[in-house]
């Protein structure tokens, strides 16, 4: 992996930390705003869940301790994983953490075309979605980490 | 940005080289670099929950509603004297008034037993099981079906809540005739769930066996027997309670708070509307195989009715008949109009115009399948406007239209604000309220009522898909109606739909059925209290 980024030019340095910025922005933003709604429950969005996993997310919906956990580990999950990348702190395991997340929501909302949600998107999908797109941003961020370069992680892993 | 940039690949270099000279100040730099990304977040959901805070005191100081869920059902009437009850009827809604008293058939309650096993979504089981205990006892059952009535009997039998094979009480008396039943000693109150052109008889006749009543909607199935109901019942002394279920609605209860508080303003409008689009949503209700007359006690079911010869159709699908049934209007218009009076205290209208037809189900039947009454109300200022079709599902929901917002209702309700109000107006200038957010809402079961719920739970709510659970027990309201009837009859007291409700339901679904078949604007004499 050092090697790797010793060879990255100062440019692509510079747009792959921005990008871990801006995904740990936005998942720490997400958590933060759920924080804060304490009435905010994951219920509804695993009702709505579609497609062949179906039945295995609306059972979190279906009883009120396992949903208390789903929501819980959803709002400080989003949370931690933002705050290990934006400070770029033990980013891997934000990093992998992340794209179980990810894909949880994708596999809950999967954008097939027989699917219809209740909440409306704002675009077309056809089994590209955003939250493929950042799951796959975030798996180029693991193959190329700069949180050794700037980031916590410069200091933790320092030997 | 670019000096930076162009800095970094020597940085990359200059720490690889100082790797193993510990921990530099260059080092520490790069380490914390990000942090004010840390605070610019924090700060921007800080600064949004500051904002959402403010929307919503200020909108509670404009509003002055409470968010609390309304205290209803929670009252405990089990102690007391056991209640012994009657129930004639044992159709369709005969079988739900049982169960909601506690009493199942063990097949039924089998059915639910494995659907649970299969389906664990399935909660009908468990609910069933939940369901509070009415601490009542069926001692008598009356139909003149005499598989319906077996089912009765062991519905009624059924005290544990058990499925086949588990140990049931002793079966209630069968009664061949519901006037013998009315003479029985051992039973106090009675549940009526027939026909409706049989509704208003029995009633009367309760009463007067100083039966206490719980009769299915409507009240009545012509104008004369209306009054008769209300003479017999107040005379009586009887605790009535008609059989609108939608009392027990949270929503409806939280509406009419909104109301009370004027949150609409000035009122002109009211949309109700029946949207159903299936045979079973039509009346055209399963023969069963069993059914032939000697089986059937035709005589006592044509009773006050036309004579007609024995008909399985007729005897079945009663409701798409003049003869047996009040149609749309008694159906599914009192429905409507109930919640509505329950919300506004609008009492009967001034007049009625009412138009429709057969459109769709053109099978013999007489009463319409398509259907428009408005109802004046000159001394409130508005219309209501109930609107109906059999052979169309779009859900179209009570809308209560005022100059200052408009009320959406069904199981969840919403105060929208309108752009144009007056009271709202400074608040609209001032961002504090946005047309096409509500300004109130309220969800069933929800922990979090706010006059700010997010866009997405709105979403959910109003299909039904969140909240269906209230204290982790789904709510059948027809549990809770028959609960608080019983527990007006232990009190002494009036329950929520009583005679004087019922009264004004009559009238009202009267006044539409006449305005269709005489094809005329009727009025409702309020001086003399006749319909002209």
């Amino acid at each position: 992996m050092t090697k790797v980024n010793r060879n990255l030019s100062s440019i692509q340095l510079t747009l792959l930390v921005l990008l871990r910025l801006s995904i740990g922005w936005h998942f720490f933003y997400e958590g933060l705003i759920k924080l804060l709604n304490p009435g905010w429950t994951s219920v509804g969005y695993l009702m709505d869940s579609k497609g062949f996993m179906s039945g295995f997310f609306q059972s979190f919906a279906a009883n009120p301790t396992t949903i208390q956990v789903v929501d819980f580990l959803n709002i400080w999950g989003l949370i931690a994983i933002g705050l290990g990348l934006i400070l770029g702190a033990y980013t891997k395991i934000a990093k992998i953490a992340a794209i179980l997340l990810l894909s949880f929501y994708y596999l809950s909302h999967p954008p097939f075309l027989s699917l219809e949600y209740l909440i409306p998107t704002e675009g077309n999908y056809f089994i590209i979605n955003k939250t493929l797109i950042e799951l796959l941003a975030i798996a180029v961020l693991l193959v190329f980490p700069t949180s050794k370069i700037l980031g916590f992680d410069r200091l933790i892993f320092k030997k | 940005m670019a000096t930076d940039n162009n800095n970094n690949k020597n940085n990359q270099d200059k720490t690889n080289n100082t790797s193993k000279k510990g921990v530099t100040r260059r080092d520490v730099l790069k380490g914390i670099a990000t942090i004010p990304v840390v605070g610019g977040a924090l700060y921007g959901a800080l600064k949004r929950h500051q904002y959402d805070n403010l929307v919503k005191s200020k909108l509670a100081e404009e509003l002055q509603m409470s968010y609390e869920a309304p205290d209803i059902g929670e009252r405990n009437t089990s102690d007391g004297p056991t209640i012994r009850l009657g129930i004639i009827g044992f159709g369709i809604r005969g079988n739900h008034l049982l169960r909601a008293t506690g009493y199942m058939h063990p097949e039924d309650v089998e059915d639910w037993k494995k659907a649970a096993a299969v389906d664990s979504y399935d909660k009908r089981y468990h609910d069933f099981l939940m369901q509070d205990d009415l601490n009542v006892v069926i001692n008598g059952v009356c139909d003149i079906f005499d598989v319906y009535a077996d089912r009765a009997q062991r519905a009624a039998a059924n005290i544990n809540r058990e499925s086949v094979e588990g140990k049931m009480g002793p079966a209630p008396r069968r009664y061949k005739n519901y006037k013998d039943l009315l003479a029985a000693d051992d039973i106090d109150a009675v549940i009526i769930a027939t026909p409706d052109h049989w509704h208003g008889t029995m009633a009367i006749d309760a009463a007067r066996h100083g039966k206490h009543v719980y009769l299915e909607k409507p009240m009545t199935w012509t104008v004369e027997e209306t009054y008769e109901v209300r003479k017999a019942v107040k005379d009586s002394g009887i605790i009535f309670q008609l059989g609108h279920q939608g009392r027990q609605t949270e929503s409806y209860i939280k509406a009419k708070e909104a109301i009370d508080k004027n949150l609409l303003g000035k009122i002109s409008l009211i949309e109700v509307a029946t949207n159903r689009n299936s045979p079973n949503g039509a009346w055209v209700y399963p023969i069963h195989p069993e059914a032939s007359p000697q089986t059937i006690d035709w005589k006592q079911f044509i009773g006050p009715a036309p004579s007609h010869p024995f008909n399985l159709e007729r005897f079945f699908r009663w409701r798409c008949w003049w003869d047996y049934s009040t149609g749309l209007n008694g159906d599914l218009l009192t429905h409507e109009y109930d919640a509505i009076n329950q919300i506004l205290g609008v009492g009967i209208p001034h007049s009625a115009v009412s138009s429709g037809g057969i459109y769709y189900y053109k099978d013999g039947r007489t009463v319409p399948d398509v259907l428009q009454v408005a109802y004046e109300f000159p001394k409130h200022d508005f219309t209501m406007l109930y609107s109906a079709t059999l052979s169309s599902q779009k859900d179209r929901g009570k809308v209560i239209m005022g100059h200052d917002a408009w009320m959406e209702l069904g199981n969840s309700l919403s105060v929208m604000p309108d752009p144009s109000s007056t009271r709202y107006q400074e608040k609209i200038e001032n961002g504090i309220i946005e047309p096409g957010r509500p300004i109130y809402s309220y969800i069933p079961g929800s922990t979090n009522v706010d006059a700010v719920t997010s866009a997405t739970e709105q979403y959910f709510a109003g299909r039904g898909l969140l909240y269906t659970y209230r204290g982790g027990k789904r709510v059948d309201t027809t549990h809770l109606h028959i609960k608080e009837w019983l527990d007006s009859i232990r009190l002494n007291q009036q329950p929520s739909c009583d005679i004087n409700a019922g009264f004004e339901e009559a009238i009202t679904a009267h006044m539409a059925t006449k305005a269709y078949h005489e094809k005329r604007q009727v009025f409702w004499n309020d001086v003399d209290n006749v319909i002209e």
